[in-house]
């Protein structure tokens, strides 16, 4: 009975298909891929490109939360890694409105690498009060999470800095073999994350380390850096994303910016079936949960429902989506699916 | 340790001694000494408020009144330990731009009971109207209406419109709407076929401009934004989608933010309705009006412009949020 277990993944999946379905059936031309300026154009091209930032957010959120952990500052943080970046196209003066028709360049790994390092600094920081301080990782994250915006805001100056950089624009707006290019970052932030779990030890510590942490030290398991690790990967991630969205709208946001996004990369995590008390995780079913969220979005949008219902529309989605995956649903429709298989046995 | 103190304390003194020069000049000038304002702004982290103390503080300079600035950092305690603070200082007027609406009225009772005259600025608080000289603020319904009427004109009453509204629930976003359907109700060739909140803001903007663009594609002839920054990501959806803004598919918005006018002179954005953050003077009208016993409208409606595209250029310099 055990073996013929259905796999977890499979619901989400099955969710995911229901949202497809109603779409084949009901939304005009949402399945429609054409060729425009040489990339694929249409609403599932709209969703892989929409999904990007939280997926790449999502997928290192799968590691923290894995570990037992949670990192509430990705939105902070994306915003933070945005601000810096449009400061560094403009080689940090934010005056430019002054001096309209200059044009500065910045040489693009600058604009790539600074958010990205200080990112991770601030994963970083998230890692060491979580693993040496020994913070909640709900409280620790907390502290980036308000602190930051308005450091983001300060880097601003409260605005929203524009600018205009033809290789930094590719970032969020360009396609590359037909395809958004920051899906394909994802996809890259999937390989990497999949890479180092796999290729080396940490995929089995992380889990370890979200079984029991005391157990998972004793048997001599670094805990500390395996912690520091995710949170570093999480901010990573969160800059990565940032990056994504300012180069989008080409201008930061700071205000905005990945306001409330960490929410969506946990319930996405949540959604594939990684459990909050951490010990296992399953990447693939974050995928498919970003997925479910961002076809929800884009479905609620084109089919034009009352801004009104809107949020109770996906409310009610996620929470059929999280009961039909949770453990004693898949109890009682194990054992419904059995007693149909001796039904169908004896009638044979 | 203790000579620093002794040199900071020297350096205060010779400052005060100074000041105290200068200030002797100014009485002498000046019949009496000068007024005093109490400004209590709730936050400062929005391009828009931060344009709104530049207001209030250029004018109180303007006027020759010296001014008490608080920032309460999104913090209604802060506020009205600020408003607290002027009634005890005994200000001579209070400018209060509220973080919220509810909670204010036995501060503002105090006030009254001091005799101090207080205008709010830019948000109405739910008390009783005598405890306040008057509210001065934008018409949010009016806003929209113009811009049905702008839409009304340039279309000749008939378009297919998009609207990308505020965040749900807020006042802005509620009656930014209403007023536009007052205009779309009374001219049957206009019609709302998509209507969907992009939060105030440009990533959101996009992102359903985009939905709306393959749900609709061709058919849209307008898009109604209630602010500036969700036009603007509208404005590079439709340029994704291969349309030109402004031309192919005319764009609205309200507000009148810098970005906005860039937008206009660029060709994108046909025309903007403003939302004033300078409140500055019609609020130190106000108290000035208080101070000689004249009664006041309890809502002095702020004083906003309507711009189109061909006349951005010439404007775009003097802006000021």
């Amino acid at each position: 009975m055990k073996g013929r277990q259905i796999p977890r993944i499979a619901w989400p999946l099955f969710a995911l298909g229901l949202i497809l379905l109603f779409n084949l059936m009901f939304t005009d031309s949402f399945f429609a891929i054409t060729i425009k300026d040489g990339h694929l154009f249409g609403s599932l091209i709209d969703i892989l490109r929409r999904s990007a930032p939280t997926l790449i957010m999502a997928v290192a959120m799968t590691y923290v939360i894995a570990t037992g952990g949670i990192d509430i500052s990705v939105g902070s943080v994306l915003a933070i890694s945005g601000s810096i970046a449009s400061l560094v196209v403009w080689g940090g003066n934010t005056q430019y409105l002054t001096s309209a028709g200059s044009q500065y360049y910045a040489p693009m790994l600058s604009i790539i690498l600074i958010p990205l390092v200080a990112s991770i600094l601030l994963g970083a920081f998230n890692g060491v009060m979580v693993s040496f301080i020994g913070l909640q990782p709900f409280i620790a994250t907390l502290i980036l999470m308000t602190a930051g915006r308005g450091l983001a805001q300060l880097l601003t100056g409260g605005k929203v800095l524009n600018f205009r950089h033809a290789g930094f624009e590719f970032v969020g707006r360009g396609y590359l073999f037909g395809l958004p290019f920051p899906f394909l970052l994802a996809l890259g932030v999937i390989v990497l994350g999949t890479a180092i779990t796999r290729l080396t030890p940490m995929g089995l510590y992380i889990q370890a380390v979200g079984g029991n942490r005391s157990a998972s030290n004793f048997s001599g398991v670094n805990t500390r850096l395996v912690l520091l690790f995710v949170y570093i990967f999480s901010g990573f991630a969160a800059g990565l994303s940032g990056l994504v969205m300012t180069s989008d709208i080409t201008g930061a946001d700071a205000g905005f910016m990945g306001l409330y996004m960490e929410l969506d990369a946990i319930l996405a995590v949540v959604i594939g079936g990684t459990p909050m008390e951490g010990g296992k995780y399953n990447v693939g079913g974050t995928v498919i949960g970003v997925l479910i969220i961002q076809t929800l979005t884009t479905t609620i949008l084109t089919k034009g429902i009352p801004t009104e219902y809107t949020l109770l529309v996906k409310a009610i989605v996620v929470v059929v989506v999280l009961i039909i995956q949770s453990n004693k649903m898949r109890e009682v429709m194990g054992k419904r699916q059995g007693k149909m298989m001796v039904k169908g046995g004896s009638a044979i | 340790m203790k000579r620093n103190i002794m040199v900071l304390m020297m350096v205060a003194l010779l400052v005060l001694s100074a000041g105290s020069i200068f200030g002797a000049g100014q009485t002498e000038a000046a019949a009496d000494a000068p007024k005093v304002i109490g400004f209590s702004q709730c936050d400062s982290q929005q391009a828009w408020r931060w344009a709104e103390t530049e207001s209030v503080k250029e004018e109180a300079a303007n006027r020759g009144y010296v001014l008490q600035y608080n920032d309460a950092q999104s913090s209604q305690a802060n506020q009205i330990a600020a408003v607290r603070s002027f009634i005890a200082q005994g200000v001579d007027g209070i400018l209060l731009a509220p973080q919220v609406t509810t909670g204010f009225g036995p501060v503002l009772r105090e006030a009254k009971e001091a005799g101090i005259p207080v205008v709010l600025l830019d948000r109405k608080v739910d008390e009783s109207e005598d405890l306040f000289v008057t509210f001065i603020g934008s018409d949010f319904v009016w806003e929209g209406e113009e811009v049905g009427k702008l839409v009304l004109a340039d279309t000749k009453g008939k378009a297919n419109i998009v609207e990308l509204q505020g965040t749900p629930g807020a006042d802005p976003a509620i009656e930014r709407k209403a007023g536009f359907e007052k205009v779309v109700n009374a001219n049957p060739g206009m019609k709302i076929i998509l209507s969907q909140t992009g939060d105030f803001n440009r990533t959101k903007g996009k992102e359903v401009m985009e939905a709306f663009l393959k749900a609709e594609g061709k058919n849209i002839d307008v898009v109604y934004a209630h602010n500036d920054d969700m036009a603007i990501g509208a404005i590079q959806a439709i340029k994704e989608y291969g349309m030109d803004p402004g031309k192919d598919i005319l764009v609205y918005s309200i507000d009148g933010v810098r970005d906005g006018f860039q937008a206009m002179v660029d060709g994108d954005l046909n025309a903007l309705v403003e939302c004033t953050p300078l409140l500055g003077p019609q609020g130190f009208d106000a108290l000035e009006a208080a101070w000689r016993g004249e009664s006041v409208p309890k809502w002095v409606k702020s004083e906003d412009g309507i711009f189109r595209m061909a006349d951005a250029a010439a404007l775009i310099g003097g802006r000021k949020f």
